[in-house]
Protein backbone atom coordinates (compact mmCIF):
# COMPACT_ATOMS: atom_id res chain seq x y z
CA UNK A 1 0.00 0.00 0.00
CA UNK A 2 3.01 2.29 -0.29
CA UNK A 3 2.15 5.24 -2.48
CA UNK A 4 3.76 6.05 -5.80
CA UNK A 5 5.83 9.04 -4.73
CA UNK A 6 8.02 9.16 -7.79
CA UNK A 7 8.59 12.77 -8.80
CA UNK A 8 7.82 13.92 -12.34
CA UNK A 9 10.68 15.76 -13.96
CA UNK A 10 10.27 18.03 -16.98
CA UNK A 11 13.28 18.42 -19.21
CA UNK A 12 12.07 21.68 -20.70
CA UNK A 13 9.17 23.91 -21.65
CA UNK A 14 8.01 21.64 -24.47
CA UNK A 15 7.20 18.82 -22.06
CA UNK A 16 5.27 21.13 -19.76
CA UNK A 17 1.46 21.01 -20.10
CA UNK A 18 -0.13 24.37 -20.97
CA UNK A 19 -1.57 24.79 -17.48
CA UNK A 20 -0.29 23.82 -14.03
CA UNK A 21 -1.75 20.42 -13.19
CA UNK A 22 -0.75 17.29 -11.38
CA UNK A 23 0.17 14.52 -13.78
CA UNK A 24 -0.44 11.83 -11.19
CA UNK A 25 -1.61 11.45 -7.58
CA UNK A 26 -0.78 14.34 -5.25
CA UNK A 27 1.39 11.80 -3.38
CA UNK A 28 4.12 12.77 -5.84
CA UNK A 29 3.87 16.42 -4.87
CA UNK A 30 6.23 16.89 -1.90
CA UNK A 31 5.00 19.61 0.40
CA UNK A 32 8.11 20.05 2.57
CA UNK A 33 9.11 19.10 6.09
CA UNK A 34 7.80 22.15 7.97
CA UNK A 35 5.58 21.60 11.03
CA UNK A 36 5.34 22.61 14.71
CA UNK A 37 4.39 19.25 16.18
CA UNK A 38 5.20 15.78 14.93
CA UNK A 39 3.25 12.55 15.34
CA UNK A 40 5.18 9.70 16.97
CA UNK A 41 3.61 6.24 16.86
CA UNK A 42 3.93 3.98 19.87
CA UNK A 43 3.96 0.63 18.12
CA UNK A 44 3.29 -1.26 21.39
CA UNK A 45 -0.15 0.32 21.49
CA UNK A 46 -0.80 0.35 17.72
CA UNK A 47 -3.36 -2.25 16.56
CA UNK A 48 -2.85 -1.55 12.82
CA UNK A 49 -6.47 -0.49 12.39
CA UNK A 50 -5.48 1.99 9.63
CA UNK A 51 -7.74 4.74 10.98
CA UNK A 52 -4.79 7.17 10.95
CA UNK A 53 -4.11 6.23 7.32
CA UNK A 54 -7.74 6.84 6.43
CA UNK A 55 -8.09 10.17 8.24
CA UNK A 56 -4.81 11.83 7.27
CA UNK A 57 -5.83 14.83 5.09
CA UNK A 58 -2.50 14.89 3.25
CA UNK A 59 -2.08 11.14 2.73
CA UNK A 60 1.09 11.32 4.85
CA UNK A 61 0.59 7.88 6.40
CA UNK A 62 2.13 5.01 4.48
CA UNK A 63 1.38 1.40 5.38
CA UNK A 64 4.65 -0.51 5.34
CA UNK A 65 4.69 -4.20 6.36
CA UNK A 66 1.10 -3.73 7.57
CA UNK A 67 2.14 -0.97 10.01
CA UNK A 68 1.50 2.77 9.71
CA UNK A 69 4.58 4.93 9.05
CA UNK A 70 4.36 8.73 8.99
CA UNK A 71 6.05 10.30 5.97
CA UNK A 72 7.48 13.52 7.37
CA UNK A 73 7.91 15.09 3.90
CA UNK A 74 4.12 15.41 3.81
CA UNK A 75 2.98 15.54 7.45
CA UNK A 76 2.15 19.08 8.60
CA UNK A 77 1.40 18.10 12.21
CA UNK A 78 -2.35 18.66 12.23
CA UNK A 79 -2.74 15.89 14.85
CA UNK A 80 -5.92 14.45 13.36
CA UNK A 81 -4.29 11.00 13.49
CA UNK A 82 -3.54 11.39 17.20
CA UNK A 83 -7.08 12.60 17.88
CA UNK A 84 -8.69 9.72 15.96
CA UNK A 85 -6.41 6.88 17.14
CA UNK A 86 -8.67 4.48 19.17
CA UNK A 87 -5.78 3.26 21.38
CA UNK A 88 -4.06 6.65 21.88
CA UNK A 89 -0.97 5.22 20.24
CA UNK A 90 0.12 8.53 18.66
CA UNK A 91 1.83 11.28 20.65
CA UNK A 92 2.33 14.76 19.22
CA UNK A 93 5.88 15.89 20.02
CA UNK A 94 7.13 19.47 19.71
CA UNK A 95 9.59 20.05 16.89
CA UNK A 96 12.76 21.92 17.73
CA UNK A 97 16.27 21.49 18.95
CA UNK B 1 -31.71 33.40 -43.08
CA UNK B 2 -31.87 37.16 -42.66
CA UNK B 3 -33.39 38.63 -39.51
CA UNK B 4 -33.66 42.10 -38.05
CA UNK B 5 -32.22 41.74 -34.55
CA UNK B 6 -30.48 43.70 -31.82
CA UNK B 7 -26.80 43.13 -31.04
CA UNK B 8 -27.64 41.40 -27.78
CA UNK B 9 -29.76 38.84 -29.59
CA UNK B 10 -27.03 38.35 -32.20
CA UNK B 11 -25.00 37.04 -29.27
CA UNK B 12 -27.84 34.75 -28.11
CA UNK B 13 -28.25 33.27 -31.60
CA UNK B 14 -24.48 33.01 -32.01
CA UNK B 15 -24.12 31.08 -28.74
CA UNK B 16 -26.96 28.79 -29.82
CA UNK B 17 -25.30 28.10 -33.17
CA UNK B 18 -22.01 27.43 -31.36
CA UNK B 19 -23.88 24.80 -29.32
CA UNK B 20 -22.62 26.08 -25.99
CA UNK B 21 -23.15 23.52 -23.23
CA UNK B 22 -23.03 25.65 -20.10
CA UNK B 23 -24.26 29.23 -19.70
CA UNK B 24 -23.81 31.05 -16.39
CA UNK B 25 -24.69 34.69 -16.18
CA UNK B 26 -25.90 37.49 -13.97
CA UNK B 27 -28.05 40.30 -15.37
CA UNK B 28 -26.71 43.82 -15.90
CA UNK B 29 -27.83 46.60 -18.20
CA UNK B 30 -27.17 46.69 -21.17
CA UNK B 31 -26.32 42.97 -21.40
CA UNK B 32 -29.41 41.36 -19.86
CA UNK B 33 -31.21 40.45 -23.09
CA UNK B 34 -28.30 38.27 -24.20
CA UNK B 35 -28.95 35.67 -21.53
CA UNK B 36 -32.66 36.43 -21.26
CA UNK B 37 -33.17 35.07 -24.79
CA UNK B 38 -30.71 32.25 -24.17
CA UNK B 39 -32.65 31.16 -21.08
CA UNK B 40 -35.78 30.92 -23.24
CA UNK B 41 -33.94 28.99 -25.93
CA UNK B 42 -32.66 26.52 -23.32
CA UNK B 43 -36.08 26.27 -21.62
CA UNK B 44 -37.68 25.52 -25.00
CA UNK B 45 -35.11 22.75 -25.46
CA UNK B 46 -33.82 24.31 -28.67
CA UNK B 47 -30.32 24.21 -27.18
CA UNK B 48 -29.02 21.33 -25.08
CA UNK B 49 -27.30 23.37 -22.37
CA UNK B 50 -27.19 23.89 -18.62
CA UNK B 51 -28.31 27.39 -17.70
CA UNK B 52 -26.83 28.18 -14.29
CA UNK B 53 -28.33 31.07 -12.33
CA UNK B 54 -25.69 32.65 -10.12
CA UNK B 55 -25.57 35.39 -7.49
CA UNK B 56 -22.88 37.58 -9.06
CA UNK B 57 -20.62 37.99 -12.08
CA UNK B 58 -17.74 36.63 -10.01
CA UNK B 59 -19.75 33.43 -9.57
CA UNK B 60 -20.77 33.42 -13.24
CA UNK B 61 -17.14 33.27 -14.31
CA UNK B 62 -16.37 30.73 -11.56
CA UNK B 63 -19.15 28.48 -12.90
CA UNK B 64 -17.80 28.84 -16.44
CA UNK B 65 -14.31 27.96 -15.19
CA UNK B 66 -15.61 24.81 -13.49
CA UNK B 67 -17.64 23.72 -16.52
CA UNK B 68 -14.83 24.49 -18.94
CA UNK B 69 -12.37 22.50 -16.79
CA UNK B 70 -14.73 19.56 -17.24
CA UNK B 71 -14.52 20.06 -21.01
CA UNK B 72 -17.79 21.92 -21.66
CA UNK B 73 -18.16 24.76 -24.16
CA UNK B 74 -19.15 27.69 -21.96
CA UNK B 75 -20.60 31.15 -22.46
CA UNK B 76 -21.38 34.17 -20.35
CA UNK B 77 -22.08 37.83 -20.96
CA UNK B 78 -21.60 40.90 -18.84
CA UNK B 79 -20.86 44.60 -18.84
CA UNK B 80 -18.95 47.30 -16.98
CA UNK B 81 -19.27 46.86 -13.19
CA UNK B 82 -20.02 43.18 -13.74
CA UNK B 83 -16.84 42.70 -15.74
CA UNK B 84 -14.89 44.57 -13.07
CA UNK B 85 -16.28 42.22 -10.41
CA UNK B 86 -15.12 39.24 -12.52
CA UNK B 87 -11.58 40.58 -12.71
CA UNK B 88 -9.93 38.05 -10.38
CA UNK B 89 -11.42 35.12 -12.26
CA UNK B 90 -10.53 36.53 -15.68
CA UNK B 91 -6.89 35.95 -14.74
CA UNK B 92 -7.84 32.50 -13.49
CA UNK B 93 -9.62 31.48 -16.71
CA UNK B 94 -6.65 32.55 -18.83
CA UNK B 95 -3.99 31.04 -16.53
CA UNK B 96 -5.91 27.75 -16.42
CA UNK B 97 -5.98 27.92 -20.25
CA UNK B 98 -9.76 27.58 -20.52
CA UNK B 99 -11.29 28.56 -23.88
CA UNK B 100 -14.28 30.34 -22.36
CA UNK B 101 -15.99 32.86 -24.63
CA UNK B 102 -17.71 35.84 -23.06
CA UNK B 103 -19.50 38.86 -24.44
CA UNK B 104 -18.91 42.23 -22.86
CA UNK B 105 -21.14 45.15 -23.71
CA UNK B 106 -18.98 48.27 -23.39
CA UNK B 107 -20.54 50.46 -20.73
CA UNK B 108 -18.89 53.35 -18.91
CA UNK B 109 -17.71 52.63 -15.36
CA UNK B 110 -19.13 54.45 -12.34
CA UNK B 111 -19.07 56.85 -10.65
CA UNK B 112 -20.76 58.87 -11.92
CA UNK B 113 -23.28 56.12 -12.67
CA UNK B 114 -23.73 55.50 -16.37
CA UNK B 115 -25.26 52.86 -18.59
CA UNK B 116 -23.93 54.21 -21.92
CA UNK B 117 -20.96 53.08 -23.95
CA UNK B 118 -17.25 53.56 -23.57
CA UNK B 119 -14.35 51.13 -23.60
CA UNK B 120 -12.74 51.56 -20.21
CA UNK B 121 -14.40 48.42 -18.81
CA UNK B 122 -12.94 45.98 -21.36
CA UNK B 123 -9.64 47.82 -21.83
CA UNK B 124 -9.08 47.63 -18.05
CA UNK B 125 -8.96 43.85 -18.55
CA UNK B 126 -6.26 44.12 -21.21
CA UNK B 127 -3.60 42.22 -19.26
CA UNK B 128 -5.72 39.33 -17.97
CA UNK B 129 -4.75 37.02 -20.85
CA UNK B 130 -8.11 37.24 -22.64
CA UNK B 131 -8.24 37.76 -26.37
CA UNK B 132 -10.39 40.79 -27.20
CA UNK B 133 -12.47 41.29 -30.34
CA UNK B 134 -14.17 44.67 -30.96
CA UNK B 135 -17.22 44.57 -33.25
CA UNK B 136 -18.79 47.27 -35.40
CA UNK B 137 -22.03 45.61 -36.52
CA UNK B 138 -24.50 43.01 -35.30
CA UNK B 139 -23.44 40.80 -38.22
CA UNK B 140 -19.87 40.95 -37.01
CA UNK B 141 -21.03 40.13 -33.47
CA UNK B 142 -22.63 36.82 -34.41
CA UNK B 143 -19.82 35.90 -36.84
CA UNK B 144 -17.09 36.75 -34.34
CA UNK B 145 -18.71 34.75 -31.53
CA UNK B 146 -18.60 31.61 -33.69
CA UNK B 147 -15.01 32.25 -34.81
CA UNK B 148 -13.89 33.02 -31.24
CA UNK B 149 -14.74 29.51 -30.06
CA UNK B 150 -12.74 28.05 -32.90
CA UNK B 151 -9.70 30.23 -32.15
CA UNK B 152 -9.92 29.88 -28.36
CA UNK B 153 -10.23 26.11 -28.48
CA UNK B 154 -7.12 25.85 -30.64
CA UNK B 155 -4.86 28.08 -28.56
CA UNK B 156 -6.53 27.41 -25.17
CA UNK B 157 -7.00 31.05 -24.26
CA UNK B 158 -10.37 32.71 -23.49
CA UNK B 159 -12.03 35.30 -25.74
CA UNK B 160 -14.06 38.41 -25.11
CA UNK B 161 -16.49 39.66 -27.77
CA UNK B 162 -17.00 43.38 -27.28
CA UNK B 163 -19.78 45.64 -28.52
CA UNK B 164 -20.93 49.16 -27.74
CA UNK B 165 -23.81 49.67 -25.34
CA UNK B 166 -27.02 50.68 -27.12
CA UNK B 167 -25.40 51.70 -30.41
CA UNK B 168 -25.02 47.96 -31.02
CA UNK B 169 -26.48 46.10 -28.05
CA UNK B 170 -29.98 47.58 -28.52
CA UNK B 171 -29.80 48.63 -32.15
CA UNK B 172 -31.73 46.51 -34.64
CA UNK B 173 -29.86 45.64 -37.82
CA UNK B 174 -30.25 43.13 -40.61
CA UNK B 175 -28.23 40.05 -39.69
CA UNK B 176 -27.66 37.05 -41.90
CA UNK B 177 -27.94 34.21 -39.37
CA UNK B 178 -25.36 31.60 -40.40
CA UNK B 179 -26.67 28.22 -41.48
CA UNK B 180 -26.74 25.71 -38.62
CA UNK B 181 -25.19 22.82 -40.55
CA UNK B 182 -22.45 25.04 -41.96
CA UNK B 183 -21.63 26.28 -38.44
CA UNK B 184 -21.38 22.65 -37.29
CA UNK B 185 -18.95 22.05 -40.12
CA UNK B 186 -16.93 25.16 -39.26
CA UNK B 187 -16.94 24.60 -35.50
CA UNK B 188 -16.59 20.95 -34.42
CA UNK B 189 -17.40 19.94 -30.82
CA UNK B 190 -14.85 20.96 -28.17
CA UNK B 191 -12.57 18.08 -27.29
CA UNK B 192 -10.46 19.17 -24.31
CA UNK B 193 -7.26 17.20 -23.92
CA UNK B 194 -6.67 18.41 -20.35
CA UNK B 195 -10.19 18.11 -18.97
CA UNK B 196 -11.19 17.05 -15.47
CA UNK B 197 -11.78 13.32 -15.68
CA UNK B 198 -12.81 11.00 -12.85
CA UNK B 199 -10.97 8.13 -14.53
CA UNK B 200 -7.74 10.11 -14.48
CA UNK B 201 -7.88 12.32 -11.39
CA UNK B 202 -5.78 15.47 -11.46
CA UNK B 203 -5.32 18.59 -9.40
CA UNK B 204 -5.38 21.82 -11.43
CA UNK B 205 -3.74 25.21 -10.97
CA UNK B 206 -1.84 24.15 -7.84
CA UNK B 207 1.02 25.96 -6.16
CA UNK B 208 3.84 26.43 -8.65
CA UNK B 209 7.23 27.49 -7.35
CA UNK B 210 9.42 30.19 -8.89
CA UNK B 211 11.26 27.33 -10.58
CA UNK B 212 8.43 26.82 -13.13
CA UNK B 213 5.94 29.74 -12.86
CA UNK B 214 7.64 31.75 -15.60
CA UNK B 215 7.51 28.92 -18.11
CA UNK B 216 3.71 28.84 -17.79
CA UNK B 217 3.66 32.58 -18.51
CA UNK B 218 5.83 32.05 -21.60
CA UNK B 219 3.34 29.43 -22.79
CA UNK B 220 0.38 31.81 -22.32
CA UNK B 221 2.16 34.53 -24.26
CA UNK B 222 3.15 32.19 -27.08
CA UNK B 223 -0.42 30.89 -27.29
CA UNK B 224 -1.67 34.47 -27.70
CA UNK B 225 0.94 35.29 -30.33
CA UNK B 226 0.12 32.12 -32.27
CA UNK B 227 -3.53 33.21 -32.27
CA UNK B 228 -2.76 36.05 -34.74
CA UNK B 229 -2.33 33.62 -37.62
CA UNK B 230 -5.20 31.44 -36.43
CA UNK B 231 -7.57 34.43 -36.26
CA UNK B 232 -6.64 35.24 -39.87
CA UNK B 233 -6.84 31.63 -41.04
CA UNK B 234 -10.26 31.05 -39.46
CA UNK B 235 -11.43 34.49 -40.63
CA UNK B 236 -10.56 33.49 -44.18
CA UNK B 237 -12.21 30.07 -43.90
CA UNK B 238 -15.28 31.77 -42.45
CA UNK B 239 -15.28 34.07 -45.49
CA UNK B 240 -15.14 31.10 -47.82
CA UNK B 241 -17.99 29.32 -46.06
CA UNK B 242 -20.26 32.24 -45.15
CA UNK B 243 -19.22 35.02 -47.53
CA UNK B 244 -17.86 37.40 -44.89
CA UNK B 245 -14.09 37.46 -44.29
CA UNK B 246 -12.43 38.78 -41.13
CA UNK B 247 -8.92 39.68 -39.98
CA UNK B 248 -7.17 41.42 -37.07
CA UNK B 249 -7.64 44.88 -38.54
CA UNK B 250 -10.06 46.22 -41.11
CA UNK B 251 -8.72 48.92 -43.50
CA UNK B 252 -10.85 51.38 -45.45
CA UNK B 253 -9.34 53.64 -48.15
CA UNK B 254 -5.91 53.39 -46.55
CA UNK B 255 -3.89 52.71 -49.73
CA UNK B 256 -3.44 56.33 -50.82
CA UNK B 257 -4.41 57.98 -47.54
CA UNK B 258 -2.22 60.78 -46.19
CA UNK B 259 -4.10 60.75 -42.89
CA UNK B 260 -5.13 57.43 -41.40
CA UNK B 261 -7.46 57.50 -38.45
CA UNK B 262 -7.70 54.56 -36.14
CA UNK B 263 -11.00 53.69 -34.51
CA UNK B 264 -12.72 50.68 -32.99
CA UNK B 265 -16.27 49.57 -32.30
CA UNK B 266 -19.20 51.49 -33.78
CA UNK B 267 -17.19 54.71 -34.03
CA UNK B 268 -15.49 52.98 -36.97
CA UNK B 269 -18.72 52.89 -39.01
CA UNK B 270 -19.14 56.62 -38.45
CA UNK B 271 -15.48 57.13 -39.34
CA UNK B 272 -15.97 55.37 -42.68
CA UNK B 273 -19.02 57.43 -43.50
CA UNK B 274 -16.97 60.53 -42.70
CA UNK B 275 -14.04 59.31 -44.83
CA UNK B 276 -16.40 59.35 -47.81
CA UNK B 277 -17.54 62.89 -46.98
CA UNK B 278 -13.98 64.17 -46.53
CA UNK B 279 -12.74 62.47 -49.70
CA UNK B 280 -15.36 64.44 -51.63
CA UNK B 281 -13.81 67.59 -50.16
CA UNK B 282 -10.37 66.47 -51.36
CA UNK B 283 -8.89 65.35 -48.04
CA UNK B 284 -7.01 62.08 -48.49
CA UNK B 285 -8.09 60.27 -45.36
CA UNK B 286 -8.53 56.58 -44.60
CA UNK B 287 -9.64 54.46 -41.68
CA UNK B 288 -8.03 51.51 -39.95
CA UNK B 289 -10.48 49.73 -37.71
CA UNK B 290 -8.91 47.77 -34.87
CA UNK B 291 -10.79 44.49 -34.47
CA UNK B 292 -8.37 42.70 -32.15
CA UNK B 293 -6.67 44.24 -29.10
CA UNK B 294 -5.10 41.01 -27.83
CA UNK B 295 -3.19 39.41 -29.36
CA UNK B 296 -1.99 42.79 -30.64
CA UNK B 297 -1.53 42.73 -34.44
CA UNK B 298 1.84 44.54 -34.54
CA UNK B 299 2.68 43.63 -38.15
CA UNK B 300 -0.69 44.60 -39.61
CA UNK B 301 -0.72 47.95 -37.81
CA UNK B 302 2.86 48.75 -38.94
CA UNK B 303 2.05 47.63 -42.46
CA UNK B 304 -1.13 49.67 -42.93
CA UNK B 305 0.35 52.79 -41.31
CA UNK B 306 3.66 52.61 -43.19
CA UNK B 307 2.67 55.11 -45.90
CA UNK B 308 0.61 57.49 -43.78
CA UNK B 309 1.89 61.02 -43.21
CA UNK B 310 -0.24 61.47 -40.10
CA UNK B 311 -1.96 59.00 -37.81
CA UNK B 312 -5.03 60.02 -35.84
CA UNK B 313 -6.32 57.81 -33.05
CA UNK B 314 -9.81 58.31 -31.71
CA UNK B 315 -10.10 56.70 -28.30
CA UNK B 316 -13.42 56.09 -26.57
CA UNK B 317 -11.54 55.49 -23.32
CA UNK B 318 -8.91 57.15 -21.16
CA UNK B 319 -5.97 55.98 -19.12
CA UNK B 320 -6.03 58.77 -16.53
CA UNK B 321 -2.75 60.63 -16.36
CA UNK B 322 -1.67 59.27 -19.75
CA UNK B 323 -3.91 59.33 -22.84
CA UNK B 324 -6.12 56.97 -24.83
CA UNK B 325 -5.37 53.28 -24.53
CA UNK B 326 -5.47 52.47 -28.26
CA UNK B 327 -3.07 55.41 -28.73
CA UNK B 328 -0.70 53.83 -26.26
CA UNK B 329 -0.93 50.48 -28.07
CA UNK B 330 -0.47 51.87 -31.57
CA UNK B 331 2.37 54.24 -30.61
CA UNK B 332 4.18 51.33 -29.02
CA UNK B 333 3.79 49.28 -32.21
CA UNK B 334 5.19 52.16 -34.31
CA UNK B 335 8.15 52.93 -32.07
CA UNK B 336 11.39 52.15 -33.89
CA UNK B 337 9.51 51.47 -37.14
CA UNK B 338 8.09 54.82 -38.10
CA UNK B 339 8.43 58.52 -37.25
CA UNK B 340 4.89 59.32 -38.37
CA UNK B 341 3.28 61.89 -36.05
CA UNK B 342 0.46 60.38 -33.97
CA UNK B 343 -2.46 62.55 -32.81
CA UNK B 344 -4.46 61.23 -29.86
CA UNK B 345 -8.07 62.26 -29.45
CA UNK B 346 -10.52 61.27 -26.71
CA UNK B 347 -14.17 61.30 -27.74
CA UNK B 348 -17.51 59.80 -26.86
CA UNK B 349 -16.95 58.85 -23.21
CA UNK B 350 -20.00 57.79 -21.22
CA UNK B 351 -21.95 57.25 -24.44
CA UNK B 352 -21.63 60.76 -25.82
CA UNK B 353 -22.33 60.49 -29.54
CA UNK B 354 -19.48 60.51 -32.03
CA UNK B 355 -21.12 62.17 -35.03
CA UNK B 356 -19.68 62.50 -38.55
CA UNK B 357 -19.28 66.18 -37.63
CA UNK B 358 -17.24 65.14 -34.57
CA UNK B 359 -14.83 63.21 -36.77
CA UNK B 360 -14.79 65.93 -39.39
CA UNK B 361 -13.78 68.39 -36.66
CA UNK B 362 -10.92 66.12 -35.62
CA UNK B 363 -9.59 65.71 -39.15
CA UNK B 364 -9.92 69.43 -39.94
CA UNK B 365 -7.78 70.14 -36.88
CA UNK B 366 -5.12 67.60 -37.87
CA UNK B 367 -4.94 68.87 -41.46
CA UNK B 368 -3.63 72.22 -40.12
CA UNK B 369 -0.97 70.72 -37.86
CA UNK B 370 2.41 69.24 -38.79
CA UNK B 371 2.69 67.41 -35.50
CA UNK B 372 0.70 67.23 -32.26
CA UNK B 373 1.11 70.20 -29.91
CA UNK B 374 0.05 68.07 -26.94
CA UNK B 375 -0.24 64.46 -25.81
CA UNK B 376 -4.01 64.33 -26.07
CA UNK B 377 -6.91 66.35 -27.42
CA UNK B 378 -10.34 66.24 -25.77
CA UNK B 379 -13.10 66.32 -28.33
CA UNK B 380 -16.25 68.44 -27.91
CA UNK B 381 -15.74 69.09 -24.20
CA UNK B 382 -17.24 72.19 -22.57
CA UNK B 383 -14.91 75.05 -21.71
Amino acid sequence: MAKDRKKIEFKGIEELPPMAMSLKSMAANETGSWRNIRPVINYDKCINCMICWKFCPDAAVDIINEEPVINLTFCKGCAICAEECPTDAIDMVKEGR
Amino acid sequence: MKKVIMGNHALSYGATLARVQVIAAYPITPQTQVVELLSEIVADKKLDAEFIKVESEHSAMAACIGASTAGARTFTATSSQGLALMHELLHWAAGARLPIVMANINRALAPPWSIWTDQNDSLSQRDTGWMQFYCQSNQEVIDTLIQAYKVSEQVLMPSMIILDAFSLSHTYEIVDIPDKDLVDEFLPPFNFKYKLDVNEPRAFSGLTTPDWYMEFRVKMHEAQRSAIDIIKKEGKLFGKMFGREYSTVDPYMTDDAEIIMITSGTAASTARYTVDLLRKKGIKVGNLRMRVLRPFPFDDVRNYLSKAQKVVIIDRNISFGYHGIWSQEVKSALYGYSDVPVFSFIAGLGGRDIFPSTIEGIINKVVKLDKPEKDLYWVEVRK
